[in-house]
């Protein structure tokens, strides 16, 4: 089996330009993890199921496991580490500190960036989130730890917040 | 992460017609990967046999809602997220938004794709039930032209369609001719959000008085294929409305599905929820006025 040629991948994270070298089907995940060592991005399952790899690629909700490298060129990519402005953390990361919403702290990156992505949308529509729609919103989530009920308040403060 | 990523080839043409040269010069030497949240799942369990793969996911050809008075055309690479956002969609054909609302979650529906959904060709997928009560057709295209085919028999086996290698699916086209039908859709699964189906059964009917004037059914997760029922529509069109009808109709699906038993489920417990979404298909459709 012949290796094949490394690429070069450009793209933007948190802001700032970035450009590395690797191969196209490397995963979006170990790029970020691995090259650029932004290591709040977590792996929960490798399989776009637990939400623990979510990143915000081009404004929207993704899971970085699913994403060859190739397919992020050029692209905007916002990971848990450029959501807090500066010294202020997000009033969701507030949330969860406030609230209890964190135990391990694995799908706490994914779960702050869905609940960022649910209240970003709700602001764009310009309604309140509910109850349904948190849960919409949290669904591709998963946690091993809380049994979910302080994730939930912790999003439902932060909803109120606003 | 099961597979060697360096042994993967992966490369992003500028347009249409450089993929589909990839796609004609060696026949299923390229094979084109939009999404990505089927192939990448097999990709990390090991299970990508294939090698060499064309990134189709940024060409325009392949995007785009376009209306007319007749038809609403979805180009292949539409997301379950640009479903949503569409108002004719929801108003008119709201069994694809049931569908594409309940596949996944949020970061899957930003991602995957109608077209890909479609040629994965999984038996479970929730929106092809809903293609096929619909009477959608398909686009191929390829460096030798194109061609629309009814979706209704595009699959012909377990993961076998009627598109050729060097083909790539390029629209979805769904009559607009549903007017004062009646919906239903429902996907049974363990939980409500990021599970595959044990049931999915899509269903549309015109009532004519208290009869059944017209009518669509179409299952997944219950055969080789997204499977439209047309046996069980035979039994129901121009009949009166009764609960006799109502144990015909799910005799005859009962004969017409084949379910079996896998890690989701059993065939006797999919041949069971089948029959009960039928009957509440009918009841609920008979009830609204």
């Amino acid at each position: 089996m012949a290796e094949t040629d490394k690429t070069e991948i450009k793209f933007t994270v948190n802001g700032a330009a970035q450009a590395v070298r690797t191969h196209a089907m490397t995963r979006l995940l170990d790029v970020l993890r691995e090259e650029l060592r932004l290591t709040g991005t977590k792996e929960g399952c490798g399989e776009g199921e637990c939400g623990a790899c979510s990143v915000m690629l081009n404004g929207a909700l993704v899971n970085s496991c699913l994403i060859p490298a190739l397919q992020a060129n050029g692209a905007e990519i916002t990971t848990i580490e450029g959501v807090a402005a500066e010294a202020d953390l997000h009033a969701v990361q507030r949330a969860f500190i406030e609230h209890g919403g964190a135990q391990c702290g694995i799908c706490t990156p994914g779960m702050v960036l869905a609940a960022i992505n649910l209240l970003d949308d709700c602001r764009r529509r310009g309604v309140e989130p509910g109850d349904a729609e948190i849960r919409n919103g949290l669904a591709g989530n998963l946690c091993r730890c809380t049994g979910y009920m302080k994730i939930f308040e912790s999003v439902v403060a932060a909803c109120k917040k606003r | 992460m099961r597979s060697n990523i360096t042994s993967f080839e992966l490369v992003a043409p500028d347009s249409l017609a450089q993929a589909l040269d990839l796609l004609s010069q060696q026949p299923s030497e390229w094979r084109p990967f939009a999404g990505g949240t089927d192939l990448m799942v097999l990709l990390e369990a090991g299970k990508l046999k294939h090698r060499r793969w064309v990134s189709i996911l940024n060409l325009p050809e392949l995007k785009g809602i376009e209306e007319s008075a007749q038809h609403i055309t979805l180009g292949a690479l539409t997301t379950y997220t640009e479903v949503l956002a569409n108002a004719t969609l929801r108003r008119e054909f709201p069994m694809l938004c049931a569908a594409a609302r309940e596949t996944g979650g949020i970061a899957t529906q930003n991602r995957g794709t109608l077209g890909g959904n479609i040629v994965n060709a999984s038996p479970a997928a929730d929106s092809p039930p809903a293609l096929l009560a619909y009477d959608t057709e398909v686009e191929l295209v390829s460096a030798s032209g194109t061609r629309w085919l009814p979706y209704h028999g595009f699959h012909t086996g377990y993961k076998k369609m009627q598109i050729r290698p060097d083909e790539l699916l390029r629209a979805i086209r769904l009559p607009r001719d549903k007017a004062g039908w009646r919906h239903y859709y429902r996907k049974v699964g363990t939980r409500k959000a990021q599970a595959i189906s044990k049931v999915c059964f899509a269903g549309l009917l015109r009532r004519e008085g208290d009869s059944v004037g017209d009518v669509r059914i179409a299952l997944g997760s219950v055969a080789p294929i997204p499977l439209r029922c047309v046996r069980t529509e035979a039994v129901l069109r121009g009949q009166r409305l009764s609960t006799e009808l109502i144990r015909a109709a799910q005799a005859e699906l009962a004969g017409e599905i084949q379910p079996i038993d896998d890690m989701r489920s059993s065939a006797a417990y999919r041949s069971r929820v089948a029959q009960n979404l039928l009957a509440e298909f009918l009841t609920l459709t008979a009830d609204r006025a």
